[in-house]
């Protein structure tokens, strides 16, 4: 198994240790076999060793050591935050800081709103399953894109 | 308390060095003004003799002497401050009870009382905890807050919640054989309008927020995987 993603210039990395935990930053350069040089637009330009930081699928086109214009310039033409927003791993991160934020009102909410979705979902399974709701039989496929959207509809 | 000075005041003899001042003896009495003083009085200091003391009262000596000496205890001036409450705990807060009958019950609170405990209520058609008096330290304060300004708890106090005292009756021999007949407490029927009062303009706000009704009937308990040092209530 190749690696696939490398430690370059302009690979976007995600802070996993330290102050700036969670942060989405940019390696700007490689200081030693341990270390690199790393930056945000809002945080300093600051040396981080390369344990504290896991690399993510985003890269971006730079020079060595750019300025701050330029690099978030440099950010917004590759749409790095939409791209790590869309990404499954951005989306399971923003799920979770959700999830963590939720007061106790919202879990009983969310309470409510799941024992709701899963009684329809149980219903329509076993409607399906003994052919009462739809009698004309259906691909599969189209049996998942309608529950797909009885999901939508609940989701908080 | 003398009269704060707006200005502070400056020293006629300012130091130059530590323990040298900046004016002599003779100019310092200048400066002073003694001469003046002296002129008033005639070319003398004005002397105060010391007033004639009033005789002392002879006191009588103590009809009674203890045997031991016995030591007083010591004077105690201490006032005990107001009990702070805390700043997530406003009116209108659903307070988690954390012990006692109705634990786990979500709550509404209404206002602290002197003693420090706060006034809560069910309201007691959604969960059946009445109007009560709990302790902060045993509830947790959620962040839901709940419009209270149409409720009147002016005429709630500490005096409101204490024990009626029942005389005990002398129960005679033949009593005492036969059935006890104690009525059960019963609870006097204008406190159970007053609860019904508080409650009815508080189920008004309630009933304006989806789920807040069923939400204020269920209990709350720790399930699996709930850590409570990172939820956020």
């Amino acid at each position: 198994m190749p690696f696939k993603r490398y430690v370059e210039i302009g690979r976007v990395a995600l802070v996993n240790y330290g102050k700036d935990y969670g942060k989405l930053v940019v390696i700007v350069d490689v200081v030693d076999q341990n270390r690199a040089l790393v930056d945000a637009p809002d945080m300093v330009r600051s040396q981080m060793n390369f344990k504290r930081l896991t690399l993510a699928d985003i890269k971006i086109d730079i020079n060595r050591v750019p300025k701050k214009k330029t690099l978030i310039d440099a950010m917004e033409k590759a749409d790095v935050k939409n791209k790590w927003e869309n990404s499954s791993w951005g989306r399971k991160l923003i799920v979770q800081k959700r999830r963590t934020s939720l007061n106790d009102f919202d879990r009983f909410k969310l309470m409510l709103a799941k024992i709701k979705f899963w009684v329809v979902f149980n219903v329509l399974k076993i409607g399906i399953m003994l052919g009462i709701l739809f009698p004309i039989p259906m691909k599969a496929g189209m049996v998942r894109q309608e529950l797909a959207k009885l999901k939508k509809e609940t989701a908080a | 308390m003398a009269a704060k000075r707006k200005i502070p005041i400056k020293t006629r003899n300012p130091d130059l060095i530590r323990g040298v001042g900046k004016y002599s003896r003779s100019k310092m009495y200048h400066k002073r003004g003694l001469w003046a003083i002296k002129a008033k009085n005639g070319g003398v200091f004005p002397r105060h003799d010391p007033q004639a003391k009033t005789p002392a009262v002879a006191e009588k000596p103590p009809k009674f002497y203890p045997a031991d000496n016995v030591k007083k205890p010591l004077l105690n001036k201490r006032k005990p401050k107001p009990t702070k409450l805390r700043a997530s705990i406003t009116p209108g807060t659903v307070l988690i009870l954390l012990a006692g009958r109705f634990m786990g019950k979500r709550v509404v609170f209404l206002k602290q009382l002197t003693s420090g405990l706060l006034l809560v209520t069910g309201p007691f058609k959604i969960n059946g905890v009445p109007l009560r008096r709990v302790n902060q330290s045993y509830a947790i304060a959620t962040s839901t807050k709940i419009d209270i300004s149409e409720v009147n708890v002016d005429k709630f106090d500490d005096k409101y919640f204490t024990k009626e005292v029942v005389k005990k009756k002398k129960k005679n021999e033949g009593e005492f054989f036969e059935a006890e007949k104690e009525d059960k407490r019963k609870l006097p029927e204008d406190k159970k309008e007053d609860q019904k009062v508080v409650d009815a303009s508080l189920l008004k706000s309630i009933e304006n927020v989806p789920d807040l009704k069923a939400y204020l009937a269920a209990r709350f308990s720790l399930k699996s995987g709930m850590k409570p040092h990172e939820l956020v209530f």
